[in-house]
């Protein structure tokens, strides 16, 4: 089977998850106890009929699904329901950038650390190294995005100054620095240590012995044999890792004042504003569509027994 | 048969450091939650004028220091601990009872009935969980009930799936082969003979469970959507002391560090409890 049917078989496969999403998202707003505009104080009948017809909300719910689908395809998310100056498409489209910038960076930055150090620990098994590193592993695990969070603002912010606390401005890396890092760091520490586990057990593997054997030098052996298998359950994780980049980012932008998707979700959130929180929860779903999909992609490229038939 | 597993597990975590450790301060914080509260001379929402945002030590009666408020912030700590501990449990046996029934009856049926429940799991497995619990909050209102339901409502997938594997392995034994010529029906053979089998696995996940509700509970908190003012929980506790670290930091250390160590200690308790009672899977 060629890689084009494999990449087109996905992408299909991608879009009942979606209509799900979308479906239970709309469902489950709808269903709610109260409307939209249960204020404290209660709107004048005639304010509220008004209000419902302008927003739609007076149709039937079938209607009411029909026009959001046809929207959505055009790109349209529909009114906020508390922003009134803005459309949850034009919230999403001023958050999106930023949501994107710290997330993609933090999975390469983690790319980058976590699984060279994942390599060093298993190489040095036993040794200072490995527990040290492992020591870390563990801590980054278990301390969670919303305690380290405003401590790493509390000490290079506040104490040593190196760095804004918080804020955004267009072009200023330095603000970045610290969301990026704080959104890295669990993942940093889950990567390096799967990829100790899983070079590890390849190490002992058959092949690899059988490469030794053979007099290769053992740089190669680790680069060209072991590593690249070694990799495949670090390609896997992406997935899962992208979820908890995405749900941290809520955390970080909040914390340290990024205008981005995250923090809106949370004012939503906050404000039970359906369309916005609903808009928000459908990017993000899709956001992770994609990027399951492109290590699906990656994993399929490692590893051909994938590629050449079979589901995965 | 099983008790010998039993004891070998028991000997087996005794004899492992880690956690032991886990699970004598878990006691610890556990006793403190319960009874803590009371031997402490405040009231977790008990304000005392003469004494606003003192550091720990350094004032008479508040151990912890205070918050800006002047609540006495080991009552509050001892609390939040309190309603985090209750909620997770809660919300693990809700997807405990769910995914092992689930699990247990899909794993026993097999053919299209276990393709079908399956697939309704696959199906929530790939919504982005932490999301629709959020949506779940806006939908039912904030509130210790709505955060139990909603993350009740994921949590109990992954318990299904293991369930299910080990009840496809366990159906094929000879006992429960012996069951069904003894006229056993499908209800009494998955209660009495697939359950019961079950259960070293399902503890060692239930364990693992407790703290990633945790925190969960505590992320929804801290974002201001979980358990609202003024009752405290961890999470809502750190978002308070993350807004004054400036000039209060004991107030972010302190809940802070009973949420590490908490989830610290669950999980050295569920890696223990996993060798003890898991050996295939000792790495």
């Amino acid at each position: 089977m060629s890689s084009l049917a494999f990449v087109t078989r996905r992408l299909l496969g991608a879009i009942p998850t979606l209509v799900i999403i979308v479906t239970l998202s709309f469902l489950l707003t709808r269903l709610a106890p109260g409307g939209p505009f249960d204020e404290e104080q209660a709107l004048p009948p005639e304010i509220r009929a008004n209000l419902e017809a302008a927003y739609g909300l007076d149709q039937p719910m079938a209607v009411q699904f029909g026009r959001y689908v046809m929207g959505l395809l055009r790109g349209d998310f529909g009114p906020s329901f508390k922003f009134r100056d803005f459309t949850v498409s034009e919230l999403i489209a001023s958050g999106l950038p930023v949501s994107l910038t710290i997330g993609i960076a933090a999975l390469l930055l983690a790319i980058a650390l976590g699984v060279p150090a994942g390599v060093w620990a298993a190489l040095a098994r036993g040794r200072w190294p490995d527990r040290l590193l492992m020591s870390f592993a563990v801590a980054g695990i278990s301390v969670p995005v919303f305690v380290v969070a405003p401590f790493l603002a509390l000490a290079f912010g506040i104490w040593l100054r190196w760095l804004p606390v918080a804020g955004w401005a267009p072009g200023r890396s330095s603000d970045l620095v610290l969301p990026v890092v704080t959104l890295a760091l669990p993942v940093i520490a889950y990567l390096a240590r799967l990829t100790r586990g899983s070079l590890l057990e390849v190490l002992r593997a058959p092949w690899v012995r059988a490469a030794r054997a053979r007099g290769l030098p053992g740089r190669t052996v680790l680069l060209r044999h072991a590593l690249p298998a070694a990799l495949l359950p670090v390609v896997s994780y992406l997935g899962p890792a992208t979820a908890a980049v995405l749900a941290g980012s809520l955390v970080v932008e909040t914390i340290f004042g990024l205008p981005g998707m995250g923090r809106h979700l949370v004012q939503g959130a906050l404000n039970r504003d359906y369309t916005l929180v609903m808009g928000m929860v459908i990017v993000y779903a899709a956001l992770m569509i994609v990027l399951n999909l492109l290590a699906d992609l990656v994993y399929a490229w490692l590893d051909p027994r994938i590629r050449r038939g079979g589901r995965s | 048969m099983s008790s010998g597993l039993w004891n070998d597990a028991f000997r087996q975590l005794r004899g492992d450091r880690a956690a032991m450790t886990g699970l004598v301060v878990l006691s610890w914080l556990v006793i403190a939650a319960a009874a803590g509260p009371l031997l402490v001379d405040y009231r977790e929402d008990q304000i005392d004028w003469a004494n606003m945002a003192v550091p720990p030590f350094t004032a008479e009666g508040h151990w912890l220091g205070t918050d800006r408020l002047g609540r006495d912030l080991l009552v509050r700590t001892l609390h939040g601990l309190r309603v985090s501990l209750v909620i997770a449990l809660a919300a693990t046996l809700v997807s405990l009872v769910i995914g092992v029934a689930w699990g247990a009856i899909a794993g026993y049926l097999r053919g299209r009935a276990d393709a079908l429940m399956m697939r309704f799991v696959d199906v929530l497995y790939a919504l982005p969980q932490v999301f629709f619990v959020i949506i779940l909050t806006v939908v039912f209102g904030r509130g210790p009930l709505t955060l139990l339901i909603a993350i009740g409502a994921f949590g109990w997938l992954t318990m299904a799936r293991i369930v299910r594997g080990q009840a496809l392995a366990l159906r094929e034994r000879e006992f429960v082969e012996a069951a069904v010529v003894g006229g056993a029906g499908t209800l009494r053979i998955v209660l009495r003979h697939i359950v019961p089998n079950l259960l070293g696995p399902v503890i060692v996940y239930a364990t693992l469970t407790v703290p990633q509700v945790i925190l969960v509970e505590s992320f929804l908190s801290f974002l201001g959507i979980g358990i609202q003012e003024p009752l405290a929980s961890l999470g809502n506790l750190i978002a308070d002391g993350a807004a004054e670290m400036e000039t209060a930091p004991w107030m972010l250390a302190v809940p802070a560090g009973c949420l590490v160590l908490l989830v610290f200690c669950f999980n050295f308790l569920g890696d223990g409890l996993r060798d003890a009672l898991d050996p295939r899977d000792r790495r």
